[in-house]
């Protein structure tokens, strides 16, 4: 454990921009929507009526069951899945940038040569993660109280959020030390993050065993606000100490650089493909384009399939659509409810293509980029390999999880043949706009290399818009700075191809000045 | 004969920093160039000039008669290089990368290539980010070697590598050198490296050229080390123009003489009587020291 405290420190001083913001998001997340739903539903009756529409299966899918009808629990219901899916984000990304990656780049073996224990990097990286946790924790409570929320309340959802983090930071703990790179590292941790969200979405409209097999069902069910359940909150942090435990035990067993899981070998020569910008192109990005289609066409056909709920319940409440329409949907609630799924689908396709489009960074700063480029193979070929799969899997990932709520859909109401092609093509609508950020991203990386990784604060910023732009009462015009504020929401409004072509406008300008760019700049490690 | 790469006053700055300044390079076509220099001191910067990876902000390069900003497509079908710290795909193996960057060039010799594999006792399908350091240089060496160039432009390239695999290195390089007539850039701080292999040498410091020409010429305008047995005194040795690190013991002395000056300081050793004599030319070592203590 010797230097633990320096690695600490060193890491703390890393990250002491990236997150601040993490934390500041997540406290400021939760009392912001109570202010909000204190102004907008300031009595009972108005509560009651909102009530009535979230046990609408649809929405119990995507945000988990209301507990209570108060406003407390209200705020928990509409903020706690975007929290929880927030705090493991930021645990996995904190715990193995500090460990796993570190160790791949090489420098953990300049500092384990120092007088730095076997274990302190874990170590560091779990504490600062737990640090964040705690400061989540606290801030989330403090700014729920703050804004005249119940004390018990408040504390139990601050805790469920930071507890279910720091589940998250000892199975990301785990996860770097099963795997020999940061990426599957990652993979594995997120995986489990999209199971759990999965489990719990299947538990809270089916059997509900399954959402007690995941933690972010288990955050849910302390019920804040809604009379706690405090023992609950027990679950989370015994998962953290198993994981913990476990990833301590792999550290004592293996070699610096090495996972638990053992790689195997690969071919003696390349597959005929492998000649070309395009065949490389290919092979790095096609298992991360492959788990994106899988995940969200799952995903897809699990909200199709709850999509048939809502067609059987007739709700006609000014009240309700309302709220519906808030959420982002307009016209029926069937229509608003797949249109509000489909643009939640177009910002998790945007993590893809930004993903996809940094990859171009990613060969450049590693040096692999150069390799390539003192062959005859051009700069704007090797772009445009790139590219294609930033675009056009974007556009194939609509397509398919449109095309699988369909299916699902369409198999309830006997309708596959028109539903299929009617859904993939209301998904399919997101992608002027997800191309924006791909452009968002060429445009960085070809004029200003060194700060490529803004895109993902580009993705963040669309997100706190869509998710919360209009529930925090935004002015329009800073919530028109999101180009899925631009998009049709579809099904159920008219088609109009006017912000449809603005927005390929935008994509496009940005796209080519960022290949521009690329063709004059030196190469940047 | 004419030159393969021509650079001169080759100026290039990122922020603050002059990594060239003013740098001039002459590398014959079918010749070693050694290219040489201490970390830091523009090599490699140089060499990202000359494959247009980093764009001179004045001064000129040419390369195999091209533009190596412009005429990339051209003259990359031409040329083969080895960065000086080879990054691989994770998940690619080492046969793939060979086949792949091999491909991009204009294709793989297979027979060439499996000899290769053989020499550098290289194992092909173990994946990128398996192999240690030495082992990814040997897979950018196969992957360059393999391919038909007539230019070679080698970074560093026995870095990571041991003594066995560099001796391998060596014998490759003479026989390219021999059979196909190849250009090579070599740019090393490994002196030995440099002194069997190459027929010229540049030497480079803060990013210019401080010498430059045949290992013959280079050592002629230096020193040559000396030492002597004798069967009488010798009188003044130490203040004779040219004496450098005079050691003298019971009639061995031992010391550097400027060769401007060997002449005349050989008569006086003469005068003395001489039993034994041994002479030698100064190392690359010794003439690289000197560059660099004498810049310190």
């Amino acid at each position: 454990m010797t230097g633990t405290r320096k690695l600490l420190r060193l890491a703390m001083r890393l990250d002491r921009v990236r997150l601040p913001i993490w934390i500041v998001l997540l406290a400021v997340m939760p009392a912001a929507t109570a202010a909000q739903y204190k102004k907008l539903y300031p009595t009972e009756a108005d509560l009651d009526a909102v009530s009535g529409v979230i046990s609408n299966p649809s929405l119990v899918a995507i945000n988990g069951p209301l507990f209570k009808v108060t406003l407390g629990a209200l705020t928990a219901w509409k903020i706690g899945a975007t929290e929880l899916i927030l705090v493991g984000l930021m645990s996995i990304f904190t715990v193995i940038r500090h460990s796993r990656a570190e160790e791949e780049a090489g420098r953990l073996e300049l500092i384990g040569a120092g007088v730095v224990g076997r274990r302190a990097p874990l170590t560091a990286a779990l504490a600062l993660a737990a640090l964040a946790n705690l400061a989540v924790t606290v801030f989330i409570t403090l700014f729920l109280v703050g804004t005249g929320m119940p004390a018990g309340g408040s504390v139990a959802f601050g805790l469920a959020v930071g507890l279910t983090g720091l589940a998250f930071t000892g199975v990301a703990g785990l996860a770097a030390q099963l795997t020999e790179t940061a990426r599957s590292a990652h993979g594995y941790a997120f995986a489990f993050l999209g199971a759990a969200y999965v489990l719990r979405s299947l538990g809270d409209t089916g059997p509900s065993a399954l959402s007690w097999i995941s933690p972010i069902g288990w955050a849910m069910r302390v019920r804040a606000f809604a009379d706690e359940r405090w023992w609950v909150l027990a679950l989370p942090l015994a998962l953290a100490g198993v994981s913990v435990v476990a990833a301590y035990a792999l550290v004592a067993r293996r070699d610096l650089g090495a996972g638990l899981l053992r790689e195997r070998r690969g071919p003696e020569t390349a597959a005929a493909y492998l000649g070309s910008p395009f065949g490389l192109a290919w092979r790095l990005h096609r298992g991360i384009l492959l788990g994106w289609l899988i995940g969200l066409a799952a995903g897809g056909a699990t909200m199709g399939g709850a999509a048939a709920g809502i067609s059987g319940a007739v709700i006609d409440n000014k009240q309700v659509t309302d709220m519906l329409a808030r959420l982002g949907g307009t016209g029926g609630l069937l229509n608003a409810y797949l249109a509000t799924v489909f643009g939640i689908i177009g910002l998790c396709v945007a993590a893809y293509t930004v993903q996809a489009t940094l990859r171009m960074r990613a060969e450049e700063s590693t040096g692999r980029l150069e390799a390539i480029l003192a062959t005859p193979a051009g700069r704007i070929r090797w772009a445009l390999s790139h590219l294609v799969f930033a675009l056009g899997g974007s556009a194939l990932i609509l397509a398919v999880t449109g095309a699988a709520a369909g299916l699902t859909y369409g198999l309830q109401i006997h309708d596959v043949g028109g539903q299929i092609p009617r859904l993939a093509g209301a998904a399919l609508v997101q992608t002027p706009a997800v191309w924006v950020l791909t452009g968002l991203g060429a445009a960085l990386f070809g004029l200003l290399p060194r700060f490529s990784a803004l895109a993902w604060a580009g993705l963040i910023v669309c997100v706190v818009l869509l998710e919360l732009g209009a529930i925090l009462g935004l002015n329009q015009r800073i919530i028109d700075a999101s180009p899925f504020a631009h998009v049709p929401k579809l099904p159920g409004s008219d088609f109009t191809a006017t912000p449809m072509l603005w927005l390929l406008a935008v994509g496009a300008v940005l796209t080519v000045g960022g290949l521009a760019g690329f063709r004059r700049r030196d190469l940047v490690s | 004969m004419s030159d393969a790469i021509t650079v001169s006053g080759l100026v290039k700055t990122f922020g603050q920093t002059r990594a060239l300044d003013g740098l001039d390079l002459s590398v014959r076509s079918g010749e070693v160039h050694g290219f040489l220099g201490p970390n830091g001191a523009g090599k490699t910067t140089t060499i990202r000039v000359l494959l247009g990876l980093v764009r001179a902000d004045s001064g000129s390069a040419r390369l195999l008669g091209g533009d190596p900003w412009r005429d990339t497509a051209t003259l990359h079908r031409r040329l083969a290089y080895v960065p000086g710290d080879v990054t691989l795909w994770p998940n690619l193996s080492g046969g793939e990368v060979i086949d792949l960057l091999g491909r991009l060039r204009g294709g793989v010799d297979r027979q060439r290539r499996d000899e290769l594999l053989q020499r550098f006792d290289l194992d092909p399908t173990k994946k990128g980010r398996t192999y240690s350091k030495g082992n990814r240089q040997k897979v950018a060496l196969v992957a360059a070697l393999a391919s038909d160039v007539e230019l070679l432009i080698l970074d560093e390239p026995t870095s990571g590598l041991d003594p066995l695999m560099e001796e391998v290195f060596r014998q490759v390089i003479l026989e390219e050198q021999q059979r196909e007539g190849r250009t090579v850039l070599l740019s090393s701080h490994i002196l030995s490296e440099v002194e069997t292999l190459c027929e010229r040498v540049t030497i480079i410091r803060e990013g210019r050229a401080v010498e430059s020409g045949t290992l013959a010429e280079l050592r002629h305008l230096t020193r040559t080390s000396i030492r002597a047995e004798l069967t009488g005194p010798v009188a003044n040795l130490a203040v004779l123009p040219g004496v450098h690190d005079l050691q003298a013991h019971n009639g061995h002395v031992s010391f550097d003489v400027d060769d401007a000056e060997l002449n005349n300081v050989l008569k006086h050793l003469a005068e003395a009587g001489v039993r034994s004599l041994v002479s030698q030319p100064p190392t690359l070592e010794e003439l690289f020291l000197r560059h660099y203590e004498g810049a310190k």
